[in-house]
């Protein structure tokens, strides 16, 4: 093909590769209502799986009497921990190195948790026999604060051994879990002691859930004739799942086939392994049927993957000057029934180590208590690196909390603190090594875009007028500088159960130019089949729309992690780039082949390889690749096709900078977002349309778990916030409208400078909403108040510095 | 077990009559019994609006509505709002813009916004955002569907006036 008549920039732009707003592949059959979600799934002689449910949070189980439900016309089975005994499936590990039950064995542990699994012909039969099975409960003590479980006789976890170590060593107290540090102890103690300025204060982070709008759900099926399982489910990480399935059920995992069909959403809460899954699997062995098993939002909200419930207490120590010297932290982490965080670092909690955010601190100490409590097990990573957004929220707070100690504007503490820019890769003290970054300019574009000083000069004038009586309404500014740690990770750092967080991509180029790429990944919503196959375009030079992405099948995906953490750009992403690469190493060969050249002597050039110094002598990726199926070359294997893992070198570190403009009704709470800025710097960008989506929801949650998303416990540990009534979704009508922007700094270790977006905007949202409430108040004395920040408690912390009068 | 009642629907068109139980609700009677999924179930609670189709010219949660208070209607879902060879603006708005993700919501949003513009030809944002509330997005963070919504308005008033 000699007649190159396009430009090299039409060559370019036909790609739609890296940087281009490629519209999304997968909306074709999103907007038809074609799409495939687990509850679509429906099979021949298919039965339903429902939980009779504990209604105590903690009580003895006496008895269950399943008589009256498997007397029910349709009724196949009811399960209960006596049936999971013998093949030892009544508890189950837990991706925290802890264990938890599948059905009650002798006790409950929290509201809401599994008692028993009916399977039926339909969910309506199933849901009435849930009503007739018969559970005598003995009520025991509750406990639903951590610091009151420390302290407690009661015994939540009779099955541990007392006094035994725990997965992460020696427990203080039978309800103690873990006590993990990192950092100069010692060294963070002197420095605090004798320091110019301290500020302290205790910071919680309430708990919240991720609530995808789709729950989590599975359709199991047991094929007795030739021995295969396959399961269906809403799995952020199927690969693990057929994993953890073959260890828990000894199937060989070649006879497992884990299928992740279109996710509704994840954020965190389709990580974990549930109770829900094992059942479902266990029913289709005994019935020999299909089985699915579907949570209800109430199920969802109340037993699946809580996430936060993080309490900090934090010391920051400063010169009058305001140059940080020192930070400590000791958090009591609530962890619910199980340690069933899902945690993918090899530290119990996660990479919460990144609390020096994104300052340059000597000297730095934390301690994290893990403790059970007769909550909801889970612990996952909402939209977030595992415990990145506590950290986040922690040191972004105890900056502002010093600036009022310090006296000083925050957003100047913060830039006199910020690590620089010649300091990276830039060691922390918790043992981090920031990869790439560039804080000041990214601030200073923030602060310039927002008319940061007006906006004070704004602020001061209105606190005159409130005083005045002139007006009832204050204006905060919230600010944020964060960093993420995102890309679990090497393997040096992260495992899940072991196995090393690499993640994988295949490709096969099709003889006419076209090709398929698998990868270990699985996307819910986030489009990996519209940016993986651009990244894969720029590099092997075919067109995007000539190139489909499949993952989430583990009989034709290559072994992954799956997709949490935003690792899949900086993991898979990498090993899709990887990949590319070795295609075109041998493409390479067949076009010097091809042009009777040297090997070295041709070059590519955007779609093809042309010879150096000679561009008008060219083959193209199209043309190499029908070579390679038709064309016998000497010492070059048919085909076209590579496979690569990728184990990073390191995490990456994306940043940003978020300020919100709040209005607050002193006398109603209420408050309205005026404006909201957010400059994300994630490296090399793939697609910057996907990239601004990914900022509004990831921002969007963050709205909603600072303003008024909570999970929350009565003293019985009754949950009260189980359904969308109480639990706080916000709609289109709350939602703020967002501003976005950006600065570009890659990452020097990922092939294309990629670093991962989809949780920053939470990590730094969170922060930035919070803030904003207490610079509004900070004028008359607020230092801290806990979240949510709904309108009552807004209201009330008016009506406690005495604005009410 | 209640006694079953004839029940008569009109589905995207389609005339279907079946037995059922009139505890049914109608959002398992398309996806269960006719494999009509796009709609879907987000909480069964009225709450998220992922379940939305048209009932006699009224977009409803089909999840709290009982077959038995369907009898006799004709019912739309997303399924009936165009198709592959002719997209409804709203469909092939919501790609233009991204005013989607997971997708999960995406069904609910458009059937509801087909209403939503029937009723107010030419919405402010406001009204776009008042009118959306009862449909829940975890994804979107609302503004690209917000804004594919009002882009939909605006081609299907100028496709009006060009026909005027
Ligand atoms: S499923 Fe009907 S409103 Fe949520
Ligand atoms: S696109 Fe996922 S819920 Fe709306």
């Amino acid at each position: 093909m000699k007649d190159d008549i396009q430009t090299r920039e039409d060559r370019v732009s036909n790609l739609k590769g890296l940087g281009s707003s490629r519209k999304r592949v997968e909306d074709a059959r999103f907007t038809q209502g074609k799409g495939n979600y687990v509850d679509d799934i429906k099979m021949p002689g298919m039965l339903h799986g429902d939980f009779v449910r504990s209604p105590h949070a903690h009580a003895r189980v006496k008895s269950i009497n399943i008589e009256q439900a498997m007397a029910l016309d349709g009724v196949v089975a009811v399960l209960t921990a006596k049936d999971l005994e013998p093949l030892n499936l009544h508890w189950m590990p837990t991706l925290a190195g802890d264990k938890q039950m599948v059905l009650a064995d002798g006790k409950v542990l929290f509201q809401g948790q599994e008692v028993a699994f009916v399977v039926a012909r339909d969910r309506y039969v199933a849901a009435d026999a849930v009503e007739l099975v018969e559970v005598e409960y003995e009520e025991l003590p509750v406990l639903v604060n951590p610091f009151a479980a420390l302290e407690s006789e009661v015994v939540l976890r009779e099955d541990l051994e007392a006094g035994a170590d725990g997965a992460h060593g020696p427990r203080k107290h039978h309800n103690h879990i873990f006590l993990w540090e990192e950092g100069d102890k010692v060294a963070t103690e002197q420095v605090l002691d004798n320091a110019e300025v301290v500020a302290e204060e205790t910071v919680y982070y309430h708990r919240t859930h991720p609530c995808p709008l789709e729950t989590c759900g599975t359709v199991a099926s047991m094929d007795k004739v030739n021995g295969k399982l396959t399961l269906y489910g809403t799995f952020q990480a199927p690969h693990v799942v057929r994993t953890v399935a073959s260890i828990l059920s000894g199937i060989e995992e070649h006879n497992i086939r884990v299928v992740s069909p279109d996710i509704g959403g994840g954020f965190g809460n389709k990580v974990g392994v549930y109770p829900g899954y094992v059942c479902a699997i266990v029913a289709s062995i005994v019935t020999g049927a299909p089985v699915k098993w579907v949570e209800d939002r109430m199920e969802n909200l109340m037993a699946t993957a809580f996430a936060r419930d993080y309490w900090m207490k934090g010391r920051i120590s400063a010169t009058r000057e305001g140059k940080i010297t020192g930070l400590h932290c000791h958090v009591t982490a609530d962890h619910g029934a199980f340690d069933a965080c899902a945690d993918p670092t090899k530290y119990p909690a996660g990479f919460f180590h990144i609390c020096t955010g994104s300052y340059d601190i000597p000297v730095a100490y934390v301690g994290v208590d893990g403790v059970y409590t007769n909550k909801a097990p889970g612990g996952v990573a909402y939209r977030c690196s595992f415990r990145v957004t506590e950290a986040a929220y922690f040191i972004e707070r105890m900056i502002e909390v010093l600036a009022i100690e310090l006296d000083m504007d925050a957003a100047e503490l913060r830039r006199i603190n910020f690590i620089k820019k010649e300091q990276f890769p830039y060691q922390s003290a918790l043992g981090w090594e920031y990869d790439s970054g560039n804080y000041h300019t990214a601030w200073d574009k923030a602060l310039e875009a927002v008319q940061y000083n007006h906006l004070r000069k704004e602020q001061a004038e209105r606190v005159e007028a409130f005083k005045k009586g002139e007006t009832r309404k204050l204006l905060g500014i919230g600010l944020t500088f964060f960093t993420e740690i995102v890309g679990a990770g090497p393997v040096k750092n992260c495992d899940i159960l072991g196995m090393g967080m690499f993640d994988s991509c295949e490709i096969r180029i099709h003889p006419t130019g076209s090709a398929i790429a698998r990868l270990g990944t699985i996307s819910q919503g986030q489009g990996h089949a519209t940016t993986f196959a651009q990244i894969l375009a720029t590099e092997i030079g075919l067109p995007a729309d000539s190139i489909t992405v499949e993952e989430g099948d583990t009989d034709t995906a290559p072994y992954g992690l799956g997709t949490y953490g935003s690792r899949s750009t900086p993991v898979a992403g990498a090993a899709t780039a990887l990949a590319g690469r070795k295609i075109r190493a041998k493409a390479q060969m067949i076009a010097a082949y091809l042009l009777e050249v040297h090997d070295d002597d041709v070059e590519f050039d955007v779609d093809r390889f042309v010879v150096k110094g000679a561009p008008e002598r060219f083959k193209t990726m199209k043309e190499i690749a029908f070579a390679a199926y038709n064309q016998a070359i000497p010492g070059v294997e048919p085909g076209l096709e590579a496979v690569s893992y990728y184990d990073p070198p390191n995490m990456t570190y994306p940043f940003g900078a978020y300020i919100c403009v709040m209005e607050i009704d002193v006398d109603t709470g209420t408050t309205e977002i005026r404006q909201f800025y957010a400059l994300d710097d994630c490296g090399t960008r793939i697609n910057p349309m996907v990239i601004e989506g990914q900022v509004h929801g990831g921002l969007t949650e963050a709205f909603a778990i600072a303003m008024g998303q909570e999970i929350a416990y009565d003293e019985l540990g009754n949950c009260k916030t189980g359904t969308l009534m109480d639990f706080f979704i916000p709609t289109s009508w709350e939602t703020p409208h967002y501003t976005t922007d950006h600065t570009e700094t890659p990452s020097p270790h990922h092939p294309i400078g990629a670093k991962g977006v989809g949780e920053s905007p939470n990590v730094g949202g969170v922060p930035a909403f919070s803030n904003a409430v207490h610079d509004a108040f900070r004028p008359f004395g607020l230092r801290h108040a806990n979240m949510p920040h709904d309108h009552w408690r807004v209201w009330k912390i008016a009506n406690d510095l005495g604005l009410h009068v | 077990m209640p006694d079953k009642m004839h029940i008569q629907l009109t589905v995207n068109g389609r005339n279907e009559e079946f037995l059922a139980e009139p505890r049914e609700l109608l959002i398992h009677t398309l996806r269960e019994r006719m494999n009509i999924t796009g709609p879907h179930v987000g909480c069964e609670t009225s709450h998220c609006g992922a379940c939305t189709v048209i009932v006699n010219d009224k977009a409803i949660k089909a999840c709290t509505m009982f077959v038995a208070q369907a009898n006799g209607s004709e019912i739309t879902t997303i399924e009936g709002l165009g198709n592959p060879d002719s997209l409804h603006v709203l469909q092939e708005s919501f790609r233009e813009h991204h005013g989607l993700q997971c997708g999960y919501c995406t069904p609910g949003m458009i059937t509801r916004a087909t209403k939503l513009l029937e009723e107010t030809p030419n919405p402010t944002e406001e009204e776009v955002r008042f009118g959306m509330a009862g449909n829940l997005c975890r994804c979107t963070g609302y503004q690209n569907i917000v804004k594919s919504i009002l882009a939909a308005a605006a081609q299907m008033n100028a496709a009006q006036e060009a026909a005027e």
